[in-house]
Formats: structure tokens, sequence, C-alpha cells
């Protein structure tokens, strides 16, 4: 799928100091019946986000005027539950670049690094002060440099190294996926299967 | 040469290729696929020109979206119908077996896949689910997968991951009365938290685990996810080949003698070494239920609430929000409190041994007046057999009724949605907020005790009543 090449931001965030922020809260399942990939942005933290009568919450930190920017910071855990890639596509299509954590859950990582969306995983004193940095000044801003894996709270001039695997930092820089390189490699992949040894299946 | 654990033997080889500085090229022996994961995958292809590499190794059927009553109508929310429609035309555009809702073959797509013996030893396993898990009780590598790897090995068959760390979860000794797998699984995840296999793929071991059917054994894997593990499998055994062989998909003949010899090969070398150990005992296990919005707040039926004791800053605001959401406060008890409604199903506890289980314990009770039962079975084959056993009668007698498969209120994205501020008391996988339905409160627990509370109304210890 499509996105944006992804180099270096900087901007302000929007704190969500919650942990465990499971997938059913990211995007509740009512809201995953579209058969194409628009929209889901509109129903990003719906319950927490939305009074039954569509008013928003407005204690909730994407209704508060005060935060906005392209860094959305959760609690430890973050992207639990289950595998729905709309979890990623309601990020991004709000317009999130990257989502910080302590901890993020397997699948909504890979899902978020399959669309463009930067998982970046920080110490929990660094993510900690990540939030102080914005309580203090919610206009604050943060650098994300994806090519030498650094995350900066710009004001104090603190910085962060954070992991990325070097295949998939290579696809962000170039927005590419990996179905193109699948695809390109059919062959040695038909090959895999003339010599797939057996012993595990019945061929 | 180099000890291997199970998950080792068959993930190296289903390697096609390592990806320098990245993740393996994975080769996928089996895909499952529904209605609600597939289709921007099958639109990707389109956009892509791309056509399915190997249909004969997909397998479809809609789950999420359907209605569990009339299922002989059209469905009637049009956001639903469309995308169980369309899993259809896309099926039948690419020549990919689809079973469409009111079929023999229709039902949860973890369900189907093992009734059928599409599921076996050996294989990787995915599907755009996370409880693709289940399939791990054969000695499979299963896991979910996102839309855009569905699209992957729709286009290759392959997948591109990293290898997860390795973890085993042994439980030694045996299970007390009305302790099932579900517990097991809830005990665990209780221990190790939402979050503590990470990273990791679980091999569960030791006697308790070896003893369970392959109804449990799926039951038990099923909820890997739940401690964050990509998948949890369990080394094929007599128990396994049993419940294999002579399903429709399995080897037959010679070809089942050669491919038994290699499955009975499947199992931890006796040195292999894991990243992480586990080791619980079985008799500490008691029948369970959850009573926080994640399904590691579990503890034993008869235990209070855990207070606040020791927690600090965002650990206790998450706590005490949870709380908040469920309506209960700490050090409550949780046996004895009204619940409203109680569902029997999913892809976690919609099996038969699940049905015999709840039929077994209200046969000649009651259902309670206050609460409203829905008990799905996971499929039509299970459908079937309930009623071949006869245990739809003891239901009916006892004052329930059966629904027809489908995911039902797992999930709140059918029309079986629990109402706002309810209490549930759930066989199914999650406790999060609003999975059950916007404001709905969920309990997790097993078919047994989902039994006990249903003919007594209230949080009900299973082992008072048999």
């Amino acid at each position: 799928m499509a996105y944006d090449k992804f180099s270096t931001i900087k901007t302000p965030a929007v704190p969500l100091p919650i942990e465990n922020v499971d997938t059913d809260q990211i995007i509740p399942a009512r809201f995953l019946k579209a058969v194409e990939r628009k929209g889901f942005g509109d129903n990003l933290f719906r319950d927490w986000r939305y009074q039954k009568d569509g008013s928003p919450k407005t204690d909730f930190p994407l209704n508060n005027p005060k935060y906005s920017g392209k860094i959305l910071v959760g609690g430890k855990n973050f992207g639990s539950g289950s595998s729905r890639e709309h979890a990623a596509w309601a990020i991004y299509d709000y317009g999130f670049r990257v989502v910080v954590s302590s901890f993020f859950a397997d699948i909504f990582k890979g899902n978020a690094l399959n669309n463009g969306l930067l998982p970046v995983v920080v110490s929990p004193g660094f993510l900690q002060k990540i939030f102080d940095a914005i309580e203090k000044d919610p206009n604050t801003e943060f650098e994300v440099d994806l090519e030498n894996q650094t995350f900066t709270i710009l004001a104090g001039d603190e910085s962060e190294q954070f992991e990325i695997n070097p295949y998939k930092k290579h696809c962000l820089q170039n927005g590419l996926d990996d179905i193109d390189y699948l695809v390109e490699m059919k062959s040695q992949i038909v090959e895999f299967e003339k010599n797939k040894s057996c012993r595990f299946e019945a061929c | 040469m180099e000890a291997k654990t199970l998950f080792d033997k068959i993930w190296d080889a289903h390697v096609v290729k390592k990806v320098e500085g990245g993740p393996n090229v994975l080769y996928i022996d089996r895909h499952y696929i529904h209605e609600v994961t597939s289709p921007v995958a099958f639109l990707g292809l389109k956009t892509r020109g791309l056509k399915v590499f190997r249909p004969e190794k997909t397998t479809a059927t809609p789950d999420h979206n359907v209605p569990t009553i009339n299922q002989h109508l059209s469905i009637t929310d049009e956001l639903s119908r469309h995308q169980v429609e369309m899993l259809k035309k896309n099926c039948h555009e690419h020549g990919i077996v689809h079973h469409g809702l009111g079929t023999e073959g229709h039902g949860v797509v973890h369900i189907i896949g093992p009734e059928m013996g599409l599921t076996q030893p050996g294989m990787t396993i995915v599907c755009g689910d996370s409880h693709t898990s289940t399939h791990g009780a054969f000695g499979a590598i299963a896991f979910g997968i996102g839309t855009s790897e569905v699209e992957m090995v729709l286009a290759s068959q392959c997948i591109m991951q990293p290898k997860p760390k390795k973890m085993r979860v042994t439980i030694n000794g045996e299970l007390g009365k009305g302790v099932t797998a579900k517990d097991i699984a809830l005990y665990i995840i209780s221990k190790i938290s939402t979050s503590g296999g990470t990273g990791h793929f679980i091999e569960y071991a030791g006697s308790a685990i070896t003893n369970l059917s392959m109804e449990g054994r799926m039951t038990l894997c099923n909820l890997s996810i739940e401690s964050g593990a990509r998948g949890g499998m369990i080394a094929p055994d007599e128990t396994t080949f049993e419940y294999v062989k002579g399903r429709q998909f399995a080897p037959k003949d010679e070809e089942w003698e050669t491919t038994l010899a290699n499955w009975k090969e499947l199992k931890s070398d006796k040195d292999a070494v894991f990243d992480t150990e586990y080791t619980f005992d079985a008799a500490d296990i008691e029948p369970m239920i959850t009573y926080g919005t994640n399904p590691g707040m579990g503890i034993g039926v008869t235990r209070p609430i855990p207070t606040t004791e020791g927690m600090e800053g965002s650990d206790k605001t998450t706590y005490l929000k949870s709380l908040q959401y469920m309506g209960y406060h700490e050090g409550d008890t949780m046996k004895g409190k009204p619940v409203d409604y109680v569902f029997l199903g999913s892809c976690t506890n919609g099996r038969i041994e699940d049905f015999r289980a709840f039929a077994a314990f209200v046969k000649g009770k009651k259902k309670a007046g206050s609460v409203t039962a829905w008990l799905v079975p996971g499929s039509k084959a299970v459908e079937n057999q309930i009623k071949a056993e006869g245990i739809d009668k003891i239901l009916v007698e006892a004052g329930f009724e059966l629904r027809q498969p489908g995911c039902s209120a797992c999930l709140a994205m059918n029309d079986d949605k629990i109402p706002e501020g309810k209490y549930s008391v759930s066989t199914s996988n999650r406790n999060f907020e609003g999975r059950q339905g916007p404001g709905a409160r969920t309990l997790l627990a097993s078919p047994l005790t989902a039994a006990a509370t249903a003919v007594t109304g209230v949080i009900s210890d299973p082992r008072e009543l048999m």
C-alpha cells in the first residue's frame, strides 16, 4: 500500500498516557466494515473520543485543541489485541506519522511498519519525559530522525536512539512495501516449492 | 547437530530466504481468510494487476459479520452484507474455495479449518485474525497477520517476518474438578500479563497439557495471543493424530502412513533452549474469571479483586480506570455478583466439547430468568453434531436456545451486541472496553463457569454445583 516516504519530522505531539491501549479502542470492530482503505481516521478512538450522541468528549486528548502534531504518545503495551490493520490505517489516516511508546504489541508494530507509520520504542523513563514535556508546554516540538534513529525532545535537547530493522527502515525511507519485494522473488519461491521438504506436510 | 525446538524445526523448514538485515521470507502452507481483513488485500492485488498465486492453499468463510439467527434471510446491515458478498465475489474471481453462510462448511474460520483436516501438524498457517494461534494446537506454526500480509500471501504464498523468540510454558500435574483449558489460559495470562509473551512464540508442555483433548488444546493455543505472544503450539501426539485421521483433507492410506512417520518427529529436542521458560502447577489453577478490561485481569472465581497496594503512576491510573469501567471496586468478591448475559461460543469455546460440557452441566437445571443466554455453535458441523447427540434437547429443556454459527457476541460487529452497562459472562477471548458492544462489561470464563452462572444468575463457582 502506497504511503509517504519517511525522513525527518519536527512536530508537537498528542499525549495518551494510558497503558494497554488495545486495537478495539483504536478502532472498534463495528467500524471495520469498509471494503476500501478510506476514512478510518474519523473513527479513530471512537468510543473514547465521542459521546453516544456523536458529540466529542472534551476531556479526550484528540479533542483538546491545545494538543496537535503528527506524533501520538501512548502508554506501555500499545496496540495489543486483534490483528486488524485498520488500527494502523486509522492512526495514519488521522494524520499521525509516528507512535511512541515504551512497548508495542507485535502485530500492531508490524502493521504500522507496513503502512508508513513509524513505531518508536523509547525507554520508560524517556517516555515519561516526553509526557512531562507536553504537559509543560503542549506546543513543544519533537524531532524524529529516521536516518539517525533518534527521537529528540527539542526543548530540553534530550535525545534517545531507537531501534529499527534495517530492511524496514529502508522500506519506510523509500515508500516501499514487502509485496513488491515478494512478487519480484517469485521464481525463487517457485524453486522453493519444488525442493520443499515434504517431511512436515502432506504435499 | 544443534538442538532445536519444535518451533525452530518448522520455521526453518519454511524459510525461503533470509533478507540481509531484515526479516525471513516465510513460506505459508495454509491461509485462511474471512470477510473483514481480506477485501483491501484483494483490492491491492487488483491495483497491482496481480492474480492469487496459489489459490488452492487459501480457504475462505464469512464469520465476523454474520447474524446468528435467520441466516436464510438476507443480512440486514448493509455494510455487513456488502463485506460478506465481497468475500464471495473475490473468492469466485480468484478460484478460492469459499464456505458461504448457510452451507455445510460454514463457520468460524478457526473452527472449520481443523474440522476439515486443513490444519495439520508441521504446517505454517496464517490468517488475518489474531486468534489464528488456535491452529498451533496441532503442532503447527500459526499466527495472525495484518491485511498487508494477507495480500502478500495471496500474491506470493509468503510473508516477511522476523523470527520470534521462543518461550516454553510447562504445566505439570492434574487439573482439579471443574477446571478447563480456558482456566489454564486465563491463569497463565494472569501470571505473565498481556504483554508477557510479546516477541515470543510459546510451546506448551507438561502433563496437564498432554492430557487435554484437541478441543482443549485449541482453546489454550487460541488465547496465546492474549499474553502478547504471536502464537502457541503443542507437540503433536496420538491425540492429535487420532483427531486428524479420516478428516476430509487429511492424508489418506499410504500417504497417511508416511506423513504420520514424519509428524512423529515433530517435538523439541531434549536439549533445546528456550529464551524464556515458565512452569506452573496444575493443582494451583481454579476456575477463572476476569474482573477488568484486559484478559490478564483474571482471578480464581472465589477470590477478591486485587487491591492497588504497591501500584503507582500510570499502572495505578490504568487499573482504576479499568475497575471504574467495570463498575467494580478493589477487594470486591466476584462470586455472587449479578450477571445479565451469558455467551457460549466463539473461536475460543465454540466447539462440540464446549457444548457437551455446558449441556452436561445444565442438564436437569433451569436457566435463571434474569439471564439472557446466547449459545452459538462455532460451525455448521458443530451445530449438526449438537443435534445428532441430542444436546439441543437438553439445552431447550433447561430453558436455553441454540443460535446459528458465527463469531456472534465476541466482538460487537454483527447484531449480537451486549447493551451498555450490562454484565456478560463470556466464553470468548477479550474483555476490552466495548468489545461486546459499546459500554458492555465482559467477564471471561470457561463454558462450565458460564453454565453455572447461567443457572444461578450470579457469578458462580461451577465446582459447587457439579
